[in-house]
């Protein structure tokens, strides 16, 4: 919910590691005894399609991982976003519709010792007004016969936000991210999996293009100004998965996660995913998820007049909304006992359809009498992802 | 000074003892766990894209999963 007339929003951030993540930090270091196990070698083609609310984003995904030796795997990534975007925010602010490409490479190697693996991980994004940078390490563990697993990561990014509309304006944003993550084997047909992950940034961290609309003196119109977000944030989640093995081979699983952050936002995420291999090598899979959040503390559709408030937001993203999605995936072993040195290989058609409802972000391309009396938003959108794995 | 002691105890623990806990699913019993139906996240291009598809979308972000973990089945 927006703050009443004349409220002032301050937003903090706690930016010292807590002694209780030092303290799992040093015994998940100290656990490090058994054995653990590489990923197999395997290469994934996917092309990936998003269409919804104006917005069409297109573009490849490829990915490499291969074992070099017993001890060592390298990983790399490529993908791109080709993005082409009449969203209703592009078209109640009077812009055209315009087109980018976002590429991002990622590379990492992880190192088994013992019963240990290591990882270092690196990511650039690249668009024409942002540029992202993320270094990360991370550390799992098996333990305890093998039925537990434990991970920790820490990564660090350094972004960099420009304005094509301004060639002079770059502001940095920051952000450190740490992982905790267990994964229990409870029975011989039950795994549980429980992860928590902070998130602190620090810097320019709105969108220099977006607007927020305030009431004219009358009331009986509107005028834009810049948003202007806190240059901080710390968001926490955390949740639980479990995934259970039915008598006639097939699976059901689902996961709860909890997030919270220091912009007053709660989000809540529920997700069902039943899998069911037929004969022939054909594996049916079907989904659903349901999303919830409120409002940031300092996001109004609507602010009574200019300069209401320290802090102002009218991101559809930070307002009050949820989101169901159901979702089916149908995959084939084409290669199934090897064929020249590539041991298995699969084909993988999935398609979602997400439905977004705004509760308090107005759709601005209707014209009504008074502000604030539009209808409010909605949208569907379609995601659909063709893809190739091979195991080599 | 409690937490403190707590994660000592926790260290020591599992330095000198943890190998001694016996495992209430045998290696020999994981066959279920071990199939390729029951990883959470079989295809980490597919999961890594729509987690990408939620986050650009939402304001909520982390403790996504499938970066890591395992069943203990190998």
């Amino acid at each position: 919910m927006a703050p009443r007339v004349g409220t002032v929003v301050a937003v903090g951030v706690t930016r010292h590691i807590p002694a209780w993540l030092v303290g799992t930090a040093l015994l998940c270091c100290s656990l490090a005894v058994l054995a653990g196990v590489l990923p197999d070698d395997r290469a994934d083609a996917l092309y990936h399609s998003y269409d919804g609310g104006g917005v069409e984003i297109t573009g490849p995904s490829l990915m490499v991982l291969k074992k070099l030796g017993q001890n060592v795997a390298v990983n790399g990534n490529y993908y791109v976003d080709s993005i082409s975007s009449a969203s209703i925010d592009v078209v109640t602010s009077g812009a055209s519709a315009y087109s980018e490409d976002r590429i991002e490479f990622s590379g990492g190697v992880d190192y088994l010792h013992g019963n240990s693996i290591m990882s270092l991980s690196f990511t650039n994004s690249s668009e024409d007004d942002y540029e992202a940078n993320t270094a990360g390490f991370g550390i799992s563990m098996d333990m305890f016969g093998n039925m537990t697993t434990v991970s920790m990561g820490y990564s660090r990014g350094w972004d960099m936000v420009m304005n094509n509309l301004d060639s002079t304006f770059s502001r940095d944003a920051d952000r450190q991210n740490y992982k905790l993550g267990l994964t229990q084997v409870v029975t011989k047909d039950m795994l549980l999996e429980l992860n928590y992950e902070g998130i602190t940034d620090e810097g320019f961290l709105n969108n220099p293009y977006r607007s927020v609309r305030y009431l004219d003196p009358g009331g009986d119109s509107y005028s834009y100004e810049s948003e202007i977000y806190p240059n901080t944030r710390t968001s926490n989640a955390v949740a639980i998965r479990s995934i259970y093995y039915l008598p006639y081979r097939a699976a059901v699983s689902g996961e709860y996660r909890f997030f919270d952050d220091t912009w007053g936002i709660d989000a809540h995420n529920l997700k069902f995913v039943y899998t069911h291999p037929l004969q022939g090598g054909w594996v049916l899979e079907g989904n659903y998820r349901y999303y919830t959040q409120n409002a940031a503390d300092f996001y109004s559709d609507l602010f009574p007049f200019q300069g209401a408030q320290n802090f102002l937001a009218r991101d559809k993203e930070l307002s009050t909304f949820s989101s169901h999605t159901i979702g089916f995936k149908l995959s084939y072993d084409f290669i199934k006992n090897g064929w020249r040195s590539i041991d298995k290989g699969k084909i993988n058609l999935a398609w979602d359809h997400i439905l977004f409802d705004y509760d308090d972000f107005r759709d601005l391309r209707v014209v009504t009498p008074a502000p604030g009396d539009e209808p409010l938003y909605s949208f569907s959108a379609d995601v659909v992802q063709l893809y190739v794995s091979i195991w080599f | 000074m409690r937490l403190c002691a707590f994660y000592l105890l926790l260290i020591a623990l599992s330095l000198t003892g943890c190998s001694s806990i016996e495992p209430w699913v045998k290696p020999y019993e994981r066959a279920h766990l071990a199939d390729p139906i029951m990883n959470f996240d079989r295809d980490p291009v597919s999961g890594a894209y729509m987690t990408h598809v939620y986050q650009a979308r939402e304001a909520a972000r982390g403790a996504e999963g499938g970066h890591g973990g395992g069943c203990g089945c190998n």
